[in-house]
Order: C-alpha cells, then sequence, then structure tokens
C-alpha cells in the first residue's frame, strides 16, 4: 500500500528535477521532443480558454457597459460597481446589501467549514487508521459516495419533510412530549440552510483528507508510539501537520463552494436568506446583465482572495 | 477533443473553427434540418412555440396537429426567460406566448412584430377587458401594464405602441386571470376580506410573497394601501418614493417574522401551501387547483380591494420565415375557434374569445366557469380529474365580478432597475 502511494510522489520529484536541470543548462535527461508537452496540454488548455477563460473576460468586459430594460451597450463605465456597492460607505456603521449579503455568506462559511472539517477529519480517520484492509477501507469509501449518486437538489429537498412544521422531527418531539408546539426554526432558517451544506458537502474533506492520510508512512506513526508519544500528541505532532494539505484543498473545496451557493439558501432558507447568487440571478432574470457581470467580477475577487490567503497558510506545492 | 491532431506549428485559425464546429455539431446533433432543402418544403411546418410549460398543453398540440397538420414543439422556459430568450434569442422561436407585462421591455428591442388583425378573423371578438379595459360595459383598474394601453402597434414593424386602436395587434390573448390570495381556510380563523391579511401580525410565521420582484411589489402594495398606510399613484409605476416606502414596509414585516418563505417557482407556492409551512399567500390560481387535487381545502379568496390581473398572448418574431408566418396565423386563428379556449377555461384561464368558447363547452361547465353558478354536476378537469363535486361554487364568482373588480396589472415599472435593488436590498434585510 504505502509503496504504491509513495511511486506517483516520486515521479512528481523526478519530473521537478527535469525541470531545474533543464533551467540551468544541464544536459537534458529527456529524449522527448520540447513541445511534446505543450501539445499533451494543448487540449485542456484549449477547453479552458474556449469555455473558463474567454467567458470570464466576456464577463469582465460586460460588467463596464451600461444597459437599458431591453439591451445592453458597449461602453466603459464604473456606475455598475459603484451600484454594487451603492450606500456601502454612506450607510455605516450601518450594512449596505452587498456587505449584508457578504456578511451572511461569511457566517454560512465559518460555520460550515468548521462542521465539515470536524466531520471530514474524524471520518477519514477512521477510514485510514481504524479499518484495516485495503477491500473493506475502498468499501465504506463507496458508501460515503452512495449520496451522490443522486442529484444534489434531491438530497436537499429530502429534508423538507423532515424539518417542516408538520414534518417528521417536529411530530417525533410532539409525540414523545419533548415540546408543545412544533419548532418553527427547523426549516427556512439559517439551522437548516447549514444543516443541508453541511450534508451536501461533508465529502468534499472527507476525500482530500482521506487521501493525505493515506499517504502517511506508517512508520512513522510507530516511530512516534516508539518515543512515547500519547494518541493525542500524535495527531497534533503528526497526523494533523501531514494532511494539512488535504486540509487545505478540502477547505478550498467548502469554502468556495459555499460562498457561491444560491440553491441551498434560497431552498432551504425559504429565499428569505440573501446570497450573491440570487442578487445575480434576479438581475440576470431581469436583463441587467452587466450589474450582474459586475457582481460576478466582485465575487470572484473575494473567492480568489479567501483562496490566496489559504495558500499563504501551507505551501501546498511543496507538501504535494 | 474530437480533433487532437495538433500540429507542431501551432493552432491555426482554421484548426479552432474545425474544432468548434465539430463541438458545435455534437451539441445540436439531429437539428440538421434547419437547413434549408427543398424536400423538406413539402413536410408539415413546424412551429417552435416558446412560453412557459403552464401554457404547454400537450393536448392542444395534439389537437392542432390532427386538424390543421401543424406540428408544434414546445420550448418550456419560466416567466422571466421567455422576454430573456425573445430579447436575446429571437430567431430561436416561431411563436411566442408571453405577458403583456413584458411587452414595454420586449417592443423596443425591434425582435417582435404586430400581427395584422385583417388576417385574424375574431380579432373584433377579443374580450373587452383586453381591448378596451373594460367588462360589461364598466371600467375596471388599469394601475400598472393594462393590456388595453400596449396592445396596439402603428405599423407591423413598430418599436413603441400606438396610442388608439390599429389594425395591429402587439399580442393576440392566449389566457389571462384575476389573481388574488389564496388561503387555507381550515386552519385560517375568521374571515379574510382584504388584501391586508398578507401583512396582518395575526399570521406572523404563515404568510408567503413572491420573489418574483415586479410582481411581488405589487401584491405588497396591495397590502400596504389595503392597510391605510398609504395611497399610491400607480401601483404599477411607482415613483422611487413609494418603493422605498413600500420596501421599508416589506423589511419591516420580514424583521417581524411575518414571512415563512418566499417563492418563485409556481409548485413551491404549492408545497407550501399542501404542507401548511404557510396558511395565507399570494398565489396563481392553477397552483390553487393543484393543492385542491391534492385533497387539501385552499381557497382562491376574492378580497374587497380588487384583484391583481395578469394577461399572456402570442407574438410573433422578426425573424420569422413565410411558411412559419402563414401557419402561425393558422394556428392562431385555430386557437381562437373554440376548442383551445375551452380547453384553458376548464383549467380556470380565462380564454380571449368567449363566445367561441361558450360554445366548445358544455353549458353546465360553462355555467360553473364563467356564470358563478353551482355546479350542476362534478366539475373535471380536462385530463378527467375530478376538480369539484356537483354544487360548488367558483371562488368569486362569474367572469363579470371576477374581472370587472381587477385593480391592477402585472407590470414593469419605469423604475424597474431602481426597484430590483430595492427588493435585493428586502432579501437580505
Amino acid at each position: 500500500m504505502t509503496d504504491t502511494m509513495d511511486a506517483p510522489a516520486r515521479t512528481g520529484a523526478s519530473n521537478a528535477e527535469k525541470g531545474a536541470s533543464r533551467a540551468t543548462g544541464k544536459p537534458r535527461t529527456s529524449w522527448t521532443a520540447w513541445w511534446v508537452a505543450y501539445a499533451q496540454a494543448a487540449p485542456m488548455a484549449l477547453v479552458f480558454l474556449l469555455f473558463f477563460i474567454l467567458p470570464l473576460l466576456a464577463t469582465f468586459v460586460v460588467s463596464f457597459w451600461n444597459y437599458t430594460e431591453y439591451s445592453i451597450e458597449p461602453a466603459f463605465v464604473t456606475t455598475n460597481y459603484q451600484d454594487v456597492f451603492y450606500g456601502c460607505v454612506a450607510r455605516l456603521p450601518g450594512l449596505c446589501t452587498t456587505f449584508a449579503t457578504y456578511l451572511s455568506t461569511l457566517k454560512f462559511v465559518a460555520i460550515v467549514w468548521a462542521a465539515t472539517l470536524a466531520i471530514g477529519f474524524t471520518i477519514a480517520y477512521f477510514l485510514a487508521f481504524h479499518v484495516r484492509t485495503l477491500p473493506m477501507q475502498i468499501a465504506l469509501f463507496m458508501v460515503c459516495t452512495i449520496p451522490f449518486w443522486t442529484s444534489n437538489v434531491i438530497r436537499m429537498i429530502s429534508w423538507i419533510p423532515l424539518l417542516g412544521r408538520n414534518g417528521l422531527v417536529n411530530e417525533i418531539l410532539l409525540s414523545i412530549g419533548l415540546i408543545s408546539s412544533p419548532l418553527e426554526w427547523l426549516l427556512y432558517s439559517d439551522f437548516a440552510v447549514a444543516l443541508a451544506l453541511v450534508h451536501l458537502y461533508t465529502l468534499f474533506m472527507v476525500v482530500p483528507i482521506f487521501n493525505s492520510m493515506m499517504r502517511i508512512d506508517r512508520s512513522l506513526i510507530e516511530a512516534a508510539y516508539d518515543g512515547g508519544a500519547s494518541g493525542w500528541q500524535t495527531l497534533t505532532n503528526v497526523i494533523i501537520p501531514l494532511v494539512k494539505p488535504g486540509i487545505l484543498i478540502g477547505s478550498i473545496f467548502v469554502i468556495t463552494i459555499v460562498t457561491g451557493d444560491y440553491l441551498t439558501i434560497g431552498i432551504m432558507g425559504g429565499q428569505q436568506i440573501a446570497s450573491v447568487g440570487k442578487v445575480i440571478q434576479t438581475q440576470i432574470n431581469f436583463l441587467q446583465f452587466p450589474i450582474a457581470a459586475a457582481n460576478a467580477i466582485v465575487l470572484l475577487a473575494v473567492v480568489l482572495l479567501t483562496i490566496w490567503g489559504m495558500l499563504r497558510l501551507v505551501d501546498i506545492r511543496k507538501e504535494l | 477533443m474530437t480533433d487532437s491532431r495538433i500540429k507542431p506549428a501551432g493552432v491555426s485559425r482554421r484548426t479552432i473553427l474545425k474544432g468548434s464546429a465539430a463541438l458545435a455539431g455534437v451539441a445540436a446533433a439531429g437539428k440538421l434540418s434547419a437547413f434549408p432543402t427543398p424536400a423538406i418544403a413539402q413536410e408539415p411546418v413546424t412551429l417552435r412555440y416558446l412560453s412557459t410549460a403552464v401554457n404547454q398543453s400537450p393536448a392542444i398540440a395534439e389537437k392542432a396537429g390532427e386538424e390543421l397538420g401543424i406540428n408544434i414543439e414546445y420550448i418550456a422556459v419560466t416567466t422571466d426567460d421567455v422576454a430573456k430568450r425573445v430579447i436575446t434569442q429571437p430567431n430561436s422561436f416561431d411563436l411566442v406566448d408571453t405577458e403583456y407585462f413584458a411587452l414595454p421591455k420586449l417592443l423596443p428591442s425591434g425582435n417582435i412584430m404586430g400581427l395584422d388583425a385583417s388576417k385574424i378573423k375574431l380579432s373584433d371578438k377579443i374580450a373587452s377587458v383586453i381591448r378596451n379595459g373594460t367588462v360589461d360595459g364598466k371600467k375596471v383598474g388599469l394601475d400598472g401594464t393594462a393590456p388595453s394601453e400596449v396592445l396596439y402597434l402603428p405599423a407591423e414593424q413598430a418599436t413603441e405602441f400606438a396610442g388608439e386602436e390599429t389594425g395591429f395587434l402587439t399580442l393576440i390573448p392566449t389566457t389571462y386571470n384575476a389573481d388574488t390570495l389564496g388561503i387555507r381556510p381550515d386552519l385560517i380563523d375568521g374571515e379574510v376580506s382584504s388584501w391586508a391579511s398578507l401583512l396582518d401580525p395575526k399570521f406572523a410565521g404563515k404568510a408567503a410573497i413572491l420573489n418574483i420582484p415586479s410582481i411581488g411589489i405589487m401584491d405588497a402594495a396591495m397590502a400596504i394601501e389595503a392597510r391605510g398606510d398609504m395611497t399610491y399613484g400607480d401601483k404599477g409605476n411607482m415613483t422611487r418614493e413609494e418603493i422605498d416606502a413600500t420596501i421599508a414596509a416589506l423589511i419591516e414585516a420580514k424583521n417581524n417574522g411575518q414571512f415563512r418563505a418566499f417563492w418563485t417557482d409556481f409548485n413551491e407556492s404549492v408545497n407550501l401551501m399542501a404542507s401548511g409551512e404557510v396558511v395565507i399567500q399570494s398565489m396563481w390560481s392553477p397552483a390553487v387547483t393543484a393543492v385542491r387535487t391534492q385533497g387539501i381545502p385552499c381557497k382562491y379568496q376574492p378580497l374587497k380591494e380588487g384583484y391583481r390581473a395578469w394577461a399572456s398572448g402570442f407574438g410573433l418574431p422578426v425573424t420569422i420565415g413565410d411558411r412559419e408566418k402563414d401557419a402561425a396565423y393558422e394556428f392562431i386563428n385555430w386557437f381562437l375557434s373554440g376548442w383551445a379556449g375551452a380547453h384553458l377555461a376548464k383549467q380556470g384561464y380565462y380564454p380571449a374569445v368567449l363566445e367561441t368558447t361558450k360554445e366548445a363547452m358544455e353549458p353546465y361547465e360553462w355555467a360553473y366557469w364563467f356564470e358563478g353558478q353551482p355546479a350542476e354536476q362534478d366539475i373535471h378537469a380536462p385530463d378527467g380529474k375530478l376538480l369539484e363535486e356537483a354544487g360548488a361554487v367558483r371562488d368569486g364568482g362569474s367572469y363579470d365580478e371576477r374581472m370587472g373588480a381587477v385593480a391592477c396589472w402585472n407590470a414593469v415599472m419605469d423604475e424597474n432597475i431602481y426597484m430590483i435593488r430595492k427588493w435585493n436590498e428586502f432579501i437580505a434585510a
């Protein structure tokens, strides 16, 4: 097991050496023509160019255009960005729509990140260190992915009959006499949104952390025990530092998805909770493409800044 | 990738074109009939019919195929997407069924053209509420984008409305109706008789409104005016001050926990009502029917301030081909001739031409749906499902009572952009 896991890492290292030797002008160790690597990367690069870079550029350009009810006109105006941040300075210390929306999103990001990390880490730890055999590990890992066989909208909506005013949870609590009137905050509330988000996205935390844990050389753990470390010390001094890249990758997944999510927040929050995505959707529905584009660019900037900040915490390239 | 033979010399413009053409080909596989070939001209003409799913009855397409030999191909999208598609992709459909309130947005885009009244046999029989805003000779409320104000064009191709009756119509009505609040009578104590109930703290945590800003704000305005807080110049075309005051009142209600949820999709409103999460909300007529067919009591409560009405109709894109244009006129004439109107009337909508609809319905059905009389026999939906048992009376009564009590029409305001910004503020509050 350890051998197979190490193999790709070694190849990675030798690749890096290759690159280094080319840069310093040492004799090449590979006889492949220089353009082959570019040709191999070209299909993916082309797909990215066509379906990612170009639309993104178009969005950026359109965010400076003018619009009316029925048309968008090429121009260079910053009014869209001013509209996005309308009242944000004037209304301080009160919150403008954009700040209030991002603050609400940030709250969900924090809750969901903490919850998925705790749950995801625990599941991954169990799978990697408590389950002894590889077939069993694979089988249990597959079990974790089963919910993903249905669409996430269905997984989300299935909470509604459970949490509703006349839902299963309320009926059970009422019948065993724990409460005398139905709990209203179970559905269409912050709680419901956080619950659904954690349910939907925990796996994004499990997978990278599990992957990192499987790469840990077991002899390191043995060495820790031999050196007299307690279980807790091993966890905090050996395992957590080594799975940091996995935690980081999982965190990037969860944080970026939650920041852009509007479907879950819409459905589970009864559309009463604002999200940036919903604001953009409303604007697009009313054909206000330029201001929607400006909002999208602001959202992108926020997400990129978050990722940039996180990458500064862990040097992911070195760790991988 | 379909073309992996990328030459070392670099990617030429030609390979990119070839690659993207191949991709497009994969995406549009089977749509090759768009290429004009002589053989296709002999085949039955296909009309691509763009509208919301609610208006697209498979039975109508089937009947039109039988009687006219026209192949109706439905393109189902949401209300907002209909308008978006007309403006951004006018050549992706041959016939559009859209709401009159979208016209002030659609017409200036120059993408739809007027219908020649002389080619529509029953054009002078179109219901008076659409033609001149009267029911039984009496004027109804015309706040908002009333169809009578946007019905005529000075010429076939125009980007502004004609102020008077002309020979060119923007849209030929398909369906229209008067909307009001839906309630769960079994979960509500006492009577509901005013729009003010929507914001009544008695229903705190059990009310819902639409999260479609242009319609939601009008429902709110009906409630605020009914409560006596303020009066509007035109609820369908508010001033900035009126928008500010309305949104402020909504935010106050939201912070006091008045609303259980907001909805955008027809089915969401059905679920909210059927599950008892919500006992009072602004609703659409077929949604009330859908709740009732589940065996759950739901009433489309007439209110003393009147109804918020809407109307939808057929329009033609300027890019339409000659064959399709002829077929579209033929289809519209058939649509007004009775069967289709009766089919839709049995779902609770009102049809463009009342006379032909009456002929196509059973007398007891007409009496129930249009005259406000108790049903002599069980009332069935077009698909055969039982809607009402004998003896039931339609909520709100007869056509004249319901359409005659219209207070305002769905609208797009002049201050629409400002209104949407304020609406987003309300959602974020």
